[in-house]
């Protein structure tokens, strides 16, 4: 009923914040274009004979020279803009999904354990919390990344570069899971039910599992939120470094890194569609972020 | 006070041995080093030779004793790549970056601030929904893109500020410095505008919240009962108590400038650390990374170690409870 309850209130406020609105309705744009690029994408990226030389740098359909064949432009190898981009955002959304997913279970699984159990394994995960915490993520996943580049041969690397980028944000963002995981079973561990199902006997696993975890839902999704948008521009940043994602399978920050490039002459299309795209999406995940924030602490409204 | 401070730094003593034990594992397991120093038509016989004469055939606990007192003379090795010694690379590298990441530090904290102070006084007013909504953007903007659009506005359509390098350098010693010359100024401004910015959106809404939750507290709450004037009560009681956390900020920003510093670099072509420490992981100069991370934990712990006995020193609470 409780949750009935949230969710009516949460519609009412939806309802009533344009900027929230707006944002949900660019975020699912921007989700769907990418989920169903291979279907609605004018021509595939990755083909090498769906694209010619001969359509190199043509300039977005409304300018002039411009061909309707290729709404947004195209690159210097011919390849359609609109196609690279909702590749890439596929690219770069599938990446950030996967990493937030694994951060959120290693995070959440050491936040709830160290929090429900305490004593030493609560002392050495938030050691290792703290360490990390003081590490910026970027720095974190740079180390990562060039430590797997020291360990697995060359080939292996080049294959294996999307896993790697994918764990590399990953562990630099499963902290802020983890210490929010904790703290909140720290507030709920002291609470009538959770005693009482220790003295109905349940296991430890039944209680985190059943009873805890979904009173701490709330304040997980907002960080899942948040993070999903850290997690765009990590993703984006390492690409852009180049030691993301090479040319031949462009995320959006790969296709950003390109465009630079073309910052000096007149192509801008190649350099600043790609970015724009890049900001909309997370600016509009972080007000979702915020949106959600506002919501379930109720005392920052 | 003493107590806490000696505490304190055997605290950090061992956070920089783990740091050292971990750069060392970098050395120890990633790669081999023989087999980038030496060619393919090195006998097998001169190889373990080799390895002999550098002590890689030594115990591990050995090996770490031995690169733990290399670091404390400053003896970092050589780059795999470049075959110079790293200590001379980062030295000459490293006054690059410290200009950078003060200037953007300054920039953050001379505009956040008050701007912080302004929203929290004034949370209704037009400005201070436009500058909360700029943070908003601020923080989603990736800081290789804010570089891009300075870039392109500044250098390219106004033509006004170089974009890229540091420009005219002055030697002092061995320290090599752009604040001196007009030129080096003119090419330091946009990098730094691009690392600040996103420090001081944090900067600004840390603030803010400090300074709202203040207001709030009794002795305000009584200081305005008593009818002090409000200038009194926002400036002598409030600001002073909002600011005891702005030293942590300080403390937790230049970790995040050291980070930064390393997108930004590569934006402007920037000669310092950061484009150093991307190289080497471009081309796995295993050193040079381990002896970048060491450099790094040094300056983050020696920030911190100072953030904490600062704020002793300041706050008088913190020292009736000396448990921590």
């Amino acid at each position: 009923m409780l949750t009935r309850l949230m969710r009516n209130e949460g519609v009412w406020l939806f309802t009533r914040s344009p900027a929230a609105i707006l944002a949900a309705i660019a975020t699912l744009a921007i989700v769907a274009g990418a989920a169903f690029a291979p279907w609605i994408a004018p021509t595939n990226p990755y083909d090498l004979a769906s694209f010619s030389l001969i359509d190199g740098l043509l300039p977005p359909a409304w300018e002039d020279g411009g061909s309707p064949r290729f709404l947004l432009g195209t690159d210097d190898q011919g390849r359609d803009m609109l196609s690279s981009i909702l590749y890439g955002a596929r690219l770069s959304l599938s990446i950030a999904a996967m990493a937030m997913a694994v951060a959120l279970l290693l995070g959440v699984g050491l936040g709830l354990a160290a929090g429900y159990l305490g004593g030493r394994f609560d002392a050495i995960v938030m050691r290792i919390a703290d360490v990390q915490l003081a590490l910026p993520a970027i720095l974190t996943a740079l180390l990562i990344d060039g430590i797997s580049r020291g360990i697995l041969p060359r080939e292996m690397h080049d294959d294996l570069r999307v896993t790697v980028i994918t764990l590399a944000i990953a562990l630099s963002l499963w902290v802020n899971f983890a210490r929010t995981a904790r703290a909140s079973v720290f507030v709920e561990r002291s609470k009538d039910y959770v005693s009482a199902a220790i003295m109905m006997g349940q296991h430890p696993l039944r209680i985190m599992l059943r009873h805890i975890l979904p009173n701490i839902v709330g304040p997980l999704l907002v960080i899942a939120t948040v993070d999903l948008a850290s997690a765009i521009l990590l993703e984006a940043t390492l690409s852009f470094l180049g030691v993301g994602l090479p040319a031949d399978s462009p995320s959006l920050g790969t296709l950003i890194r390109i465009g630079m490039q073309y910052l000096l002459s007149g192509e801008w299309w190649i350099l600043w569609i790609p970015t724009v795209f890049l900001v909309v999406l997370v600016v509009a995940i972080n007000l979702l972020g915020d949106f959600l924030r506002d919501l379930f602490n109720p005392g920052m409204r | 006070m003493v107590a806490f401070a000696v505490k304190r730094l055997i605290q950090s003593v061992f956070v920089m041995l783990a740091v050292a034990f971990l750069a060392f594992s970098l050395f120890a397991f990633v790669g081999d080093p023989i087999a980038q120093m030496t060619g393919v038509e090195t006998s097998l016989e001169d190889q373990d030779r080799l390895r002999e004469d550098l002590g890689l055939n030594d115990p591990f606990v050995v090996q770490f004793t031995r690169f733990t007192g290399d670091m404390l003379r400053g003896e970092f090795g050589y780059s795999f790549r470049t075959r110079e010694p790293i200590g001379a690379m980062i030295l000459s590298r490293l006054p690059a970056t410290l200009e950078l990441g003060t200037v953007a530090l300054l920039i953050s904290l001379i505009v956040g601030i008050p701007a912080g102070i302004y929203t929290a006084l004034r949370p209704r007013g037009v400005i201070s929904q436009s500058l909360l909504i700029g943070t908003l953007i601020g923080v989603s903007i990736p800081t290789f893109v804010i570089g891009i659009l300075l870039i392109f506005l500044f250098g390219v359509q106004l033509g006004w500020l170089p974009t890229y390098g540091r420009g005219g350098t002055v030697e002092i010693g061995w320290w090599r410095s752009s604040l001196f010359t007009a030129q080096g100024w003119r090419s330091l401004i946009l990098p730094a505008i691009t690392l600040g910015l996103f420090q001081l959106t944090l900067t600004m809404r840390l603030v803010r919240a400090q300074m709202m939750e203040v207001m709030r507290t009794d002795h305000i709450r009584f200081a305005i009962a008593r009818g002090v004037p409000w200038r009194s009560i926002r400036y002598r009681h409030a600001l002073p108590n909002t600011m005891i956390p702005v030293i942590t900020i300080i403390g937790l920003q230049f970790g995040g400038v050291i980070a930064f510093s390393i997108v930004t670099e590569s934006v402007f072509q920037w000669p310092g650390m950061g484009l150093l420490f991307l190289e080497s992981i471009r081309f796995v100069d295993i050193p040079v990374m381990s002896v970048y991370l060491v450099v790094i934990a040094f300056f983050f712990v020696v920030i911190n170690l100072a953030v904490d006995l600062l704020y002793v020193a300041i706050d008088p609470r913190l020292r009736v409870k000396e448990s921590f």
